[in-house]
């Protein structure tokens, strides 16, 4: 599903600017910026895709049971995430590598997440509200809303103030938008004026299933009809989708209503390490996306103000080193202990979990050092 | 008789489904997945291109929706088998699996039969974690008007399969990650295994093993290493949780006085609880001289981690020694 008439671009896949009627709010937000963020986009960017194949060849080398890779969607995530506010929510998918990165989660935790280390990976509020990944499709929509409607319970929004107003943002895929839970967060988010946006990352691929096959229209039409006002974004432009991101948010938490972007995106990768995605598409599509890169584009920009080659070698080695300790910090990680697996089942002790705990000691002990 | 094949289960899945459909137009497969890319374990392969994609329908991903219209399909005549990706997504579906395919035919006077089938793979052993690998059975043997089936070997898979798809009522066909790759002798053609029949897979005369899914595996291996130290195990395998074959179980059971009852799935309330319900109240109870255990997973979402999965679910050595004790007690 390509590029439609309504798609909002500021930056071509040459790394020119765009400039048009359509995009004219926009490139007034991305004024703002100064040259200290533009180049954290890059940097997040980069280090994402550095950090995203290597953890790839972690999994195949085993020490992870699954790898999703996020390459080729990191403008989509890098400039989403960083519009948002301090103050905001974020519920990811389980894609968003970049948005975590952004959000301060340290990249080998989700490294932790996939070899079972953990069984959820981080606390949302020790890690700038960012939610735990949801694995099950499409969930996320509906606890984003229901933490939009918290939001407009405590009356945290609507004042108008965009630094003390509060926001949601749910992050979801193609896949996700033929789920029952994502029409029906819509109604309630519709319906409840609530304070958040969806974000969709049209990757194009459900698994192995087109998106042309998942819908037969744009999907950013899909929430108009159910009164959400919604705009088609260039996914691989970083400037287009921080700056479509910030509007909307701001719309939403100064009480304007909920807000969807659709951006068009492409999964460069499989799935998951576990499909191969040569068995249900051939590489012309994936090489006309390669060509619209988006960090190719955003580099070839940022040389046109100026920025020096210096800067991008940094860039370059700092990924390499983040890469690099995250091989070396998954080598040394150690598998936790049985007993955790009783932990956190419930909120309180629970004489079942008890029961069970001390029978499993006991037998694991009957194995004495064999054990 | 035609000499048996030895194939693998995720093979005897695709042969039936390849017989049922070639046989009977009325036969369709809808699914995430199932279609160019072959299922999510590979069981469709190369279905598509055999049977076209009107036959073998790659849907978008929406657990409900499939399940639902397969309602309807069924309604009208047609024979559709669904496929879940992972048996934890009947749960998005269940509103259509329990108030609507189960209850239609009751509600309607017996006037419009519901013959759909629902392939779900469950089960823990891939790494999946806690999302992703449930063994979810009882709920669907909780329903009024489901019938369920387990099949725990290549030739079960086919058989069962082909039975469910001729049936004239919803059947919940559980098949599990971990026997995909494995192989078995298989009867050629169109060959069935009645629904509601048990199946005695080892006999031994010092205690009766009774186990679902890959427990079944699991326990014949444990029965043989009990064997080495001279304990004689009967391994029975309902094969149908529902209808269950309570004669055979409870004929077995009286043989040897001692039953251990083995599943995946958590221990309360599940599929073994039912049948230590059911020979505590027939006559096989007075035939026991040990109290009747069960062997279950414990009552944990499954971890994720492989050596606290491993520990979660019952493995051959967890019934070896479960067993030895039962028969060394008592």
């Amino acid at each position: 599903m390509p590029e439609t008439s309504a798609t909002i671009q500021l930056l071509s896949p040459e790394g020119r600017l765009v400039e048009n009627a359509a995009n004219e709010e926009l490139h007034a937000l991305v004024r703002e910026l100064d040259e200290g963020q533009l180049r954290r986009f890059h940097r997040d960017m980069a280090v994402t895709r550095r950090f995203d194949v290597e953890a790839a060849n972690l999994q195949r080398q085993g020490q992870m049971g699954l790898w999703v890779p996020s390459f080729g969607q990191e403008a989509a995530q890098v400039g989403s995430a960083y519009a948002r506010r301090q103050q905001d929510h974020v519920f990811p998918s389980y894609r968003e590598h970049a948005v975590a990165l952004v959000n301060g989660i340290d990249l080998v935790d989700i490294i932790e997440l996939l070899r079972g280390n953990t069984h959820g990976g981080w606390d949302p509020k020790q890690h700038n509200n960012f939610h735990l990944y949801t694995l099950v499709i499409g969930s996320q929509a509906l606890h984003a809303h229901g933490y939009a409607m918290g939001i407009g319970l405590d009356g945290a929004h609507g004042s108008g103030d965009v630094e003390r107003d509060e926001a949601v943002i749910v992050y979801f895929g193609d896949g996700a938008t033929s789920q029952g839970d994502v029409s029906e967060a819509f109604v309630f988010a519709a319906s409840y004026n609530s304070p958040q946006v969806f974000f969709l990352q049209n990757n194009h691929w459900a698994i192995s299933v087109p998106v042309e096959r998942q819908s037969r229209t744009p999907l950013y039409l899909r929430s108009t009809g159910f009164g959400i006002p919604a705009m088609q974004i260039d996914g691989n432009d970083v400037l287009a989708s921080w700056a479509a991101t910030r509007q909307s948010m701001d719309a939403a938490r100064t009480g304007q209503g909920p807000r969807f972007i659709e951006a068009l995106t492409y999964r460069i990768g499989a799935h998951t390490s576990s499909d191969d995605p040569t068995k249900y598409r051939d590489g012309a599509d994936v090489d006309a996306w390669r060509a619209k890169d988006p960090i190719a584009r955003f580099e070839t920009y940022l040389r046109g103000l100026g920025t020096e080659e210096s800067f991008f070698e940094e860039v370059r080695e700092e990924a390499d080193a983040i890469a690099a300790d995250a091989r070396r910090r998954t080598m040394e990680m150690v598998g936790p202990p049985a007993s955790v697996i009783f932990d956190h089942v419930y909120t309180d002790p629970h004489p079942l979990m008890a029961e069970q705990k001390a029978w499993l000691e006991r037998y694991e002990a009957s194995y004495g050092e064999n054990a | 008789m035609d000499e048996l094949v030895t194939m693998t289960y995720s093979e005897a899945v695709r042969e039936a489904l390849a017989i049922a459909m070639e046989r009977d137009e009325r036969v369709f497969i809808m699914g995430e997945d199932v279609g160019t890319y072959g299922g999510a374990f590979g069981v469709t392969g190369d279905l598509i291109h055999r049977l076209g994609e009107d036959r073998v329908r790659d849907t978008t991903i929406s657990e409900l929706g499939i399940v639902g219209l397969g309602v309807g399909a069924a309604m009208t005549g047609m024979r559709p088998i669904v496929e879940i990706q992972f048996s934890d997504f009947t749960a998005q579906a269940m509103d259509q699996i329990a108030n609507q395919a189960a209850k239609i035919h009751f509600m309607l006077g017996g006037a419009v039969n519901v013959p759909l089938v629902i392939r779900a793979p469950g089960g823990s052993g891939t790494g999946a974690a806690a999302q992703h690998s449930q063994s979810l059975e009882a709920w669907f043997a909780h329903i009024p008007g489901l019938k369920v089936v387990m099949p725990a070997t290549a030739d079960d898979a086919k058989g069962l399969l082909l039975s469910a798809i001729d049936d004239p009522n919803p059947v919940i066909v559980i098949e599990h990650k971990l026997l995909y790759k494995t192989s078995g002798e298989v009867r050629p053609g169109d060959t069935r295994v009645p629904i509601g029949v048990a199946e005695v897979r080892r006999t031994g005369g010092d205690l009766t093993i009774v186990a679902t899914g890959v427990e079944v595996s699991r326990s014949l291996e444990a029965a043989e290493i009990l064997a080495a130290e001279g304990i004689e195990a009967t391994v029975v395998d309902p094969r149908t949780l529902k209808p269950l074959d309570t004669e055979t179980i409870i004929a077995e059971v009286i043989k040897t006085g001692r039953v251990l009852l083995v599943q995946e799935a958590v221990k309360t309330l599940g599929f073994m609880s039912e049948v230590a319900a059911v020979l505590s109240e027939t006559e096989a109870f007075v035939h026991l001289r040990a109290p009747i255990k069960r062997l279950a997973g414990l009552d944990i979402p499954i971890p994720y981690a492989p050596q606290l999965e491993r520990a979660a679910v019952p493995q051959v050595d967890d019934i070896v020694a479960a067993a030895r004790t039962l028969v060394q007690e008592w």
